[in-house]
């Protein structure tokens, strides 16, 4: 059977390659921190050898639209391109060309139907930020094939709190259960507390920094049972207007099992707080 | 009232390059050629007609004034109504005011809402 060796879950910050690539006096100050901090993440998952790489994330209204809404979708091509033409123009992020497994997508899609989640699928799905930025900084050298995954964090009525949770640990069984030798990585992003469109957009730090540490502090104990007790649409809503891409860092805990992580780190940006988790499944723990 | 239809105008023009340029130069004329050719269209779809979704007056009005604050207060999603928004106006407030200084002044606009539950996006 496969093995997951590694979970990971983050914030995505689309101009994390504008800001690292420019030259350096026109750098913000962080740069170069953030820089540091990129690469030592980076590290979690190169240690692990992976194989193959699920990567999780939520559309922004590239491909999908209100016309055809699916809450979540499996990605089931041999090829994805990605970034779309207003992502290069708003945030300078190249075009890229990532390899599929397509044979990892089907028995995934069979095995997430079988556990009764209802998945959308795309057999020509073209990848936007949520999962190039992932690539651009966890594994900038693209030589994966991967199996993209997409939720609906973004147009209402979303799924709950714990159907997410639900998701991740479906995706968890469909991983473990996969037939094959192979060495998995799962990857997620989503946001903690964020404000887009609204009047607390771009502010010094994100519109709700006492969310974001006790974000932090819940996924660094692997804390379900908290986010649940504390975590709805509407608290979200209160954190910030975007703040609902935090129900993708709920699905990695479930993907990683309710246990505290082995790698965490944060950075605290102008109008986001950044974080960065790594678990890896206990039998592997050195 | 046509949050979809709002939300179909934004995304539209949004990924388009060229219709952004003359949303940009001339929103009045844009709109109307919009209404008349491009949201009548199924999307993904050149060959089929979609009837049925019209602009009020007053969706047609924050389209053409690029009134981003009418837009939030219609329910425009957020995502679109900052991202067509940063398209058009990021490099000139750039040039003049530097970094962010569109997204802020977007935001400042905004304060009347803070302590408010903001206008509904569903649709
Ligand atoms: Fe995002």
């Amino acid at each position: 059977m496969a093995k997951l060796v590694a979970t990971l879950a983050s914030t995505h910050h689309p101009f994390y390659l504008k800001a690292t690539t420019a030259p350096p006096d026109q750098q913000m100050p962080q740069a170069p921190e953030w820089k540091r901090k990129i690469e030592a993440y980076r590290e979690t998952l190169a240690k692990t050898k992976p194989d193959v790489l699920v990567m999780v994330g939520s559309d922004h209204f590239h491909q999908i639209f209100l016309d055809n809404c699916p809450q979540f979708l499996i990605g089931k091509a041999s090829r994805y391109d990605a970034t779309f033409y207003n992502e290069e123009r708003e945030f300078g992020i190249p075009k890229y060309l990532l390899e599929g497994d397509e044979d990892m997508s089907r028995f995934m899609h069979q095995s997430l139907m079988d556990q009764n989640f209802d998945f959308a699928f795309s057999n020509e799905l073209k990848i936007d930020h949520s999962i190039i930025c992932p690539i651009i900084t966890v594994r900038p050298d693209n030589d994966l094939p991967v199996v993209p995954i997409y939720t609906n964090i973004f147009a209402p009525p979303l799924h709950s709190p714990r159907r997410f949770y639900d998701l991740g640990r479906a995706i968890r069984k469909a991983i473990d259960d996969y037939p094959s030798d192979k060495r998995v990585a799962a990857i997620g992003t989503g946001h903690l507390s964020l404000e887009l469109g609204g009047p607390r957009q771009f502010m010094e730090t994100g519109p709700d920094p006492v969310f974001d540490r006790q974000a932090i502090e819940w996924l660094r104990a692997g804390d379900i049972d908290a986010i649940l007790a504390n975590v709805t649409h509407q608290s979200m809503e209160k954190s910030g207007n975007a703040t609902h891409g935090f129900l993708n860092f709920i699905l990695m805990l479930g993907v990683a099992g309710p246990e505290g992580a082995d790698y965490v780190d944060n950075l605290d940006l102008f109008h986001t707080m950044e974080a960065y988790f790594t678990w890896y499944p206990k039998e592997q723990a050195a | 009232m046509s949050k979809y239809y709002v939300n179909k105008f934004l995304f539209t023009v949004d990924r388009d390059p060229e219709y952004l340029k003359r949303y940009i130069e001339d929103p009045r004329s844009f709109v109307a050629t919009w209404e008349q050719s491009i949201g009548p269209k199924l999307l993904g779809n050149e060959m089929e007609a979609s009837t049925v979704h019209v602009l009020t007056d007053k969706e047609r009005e924050a389209l053409i004034n690029h009134d981003f604050v009418a837009l939030f207060e219609i329910g425009a999603h957020f995502f679109l109504n900052l991202t067509l928004f940063i398209g058009i106006y990021d490099a000139p407030y750039m040039a003049k005011s530097g970094p962010l200084s569109f997204q802020r002044e977007f935001a400042a606009k905004l304060q009347h809402w803070l302590e408010l539950d903001y206008p509904s996006i569903a649709t």
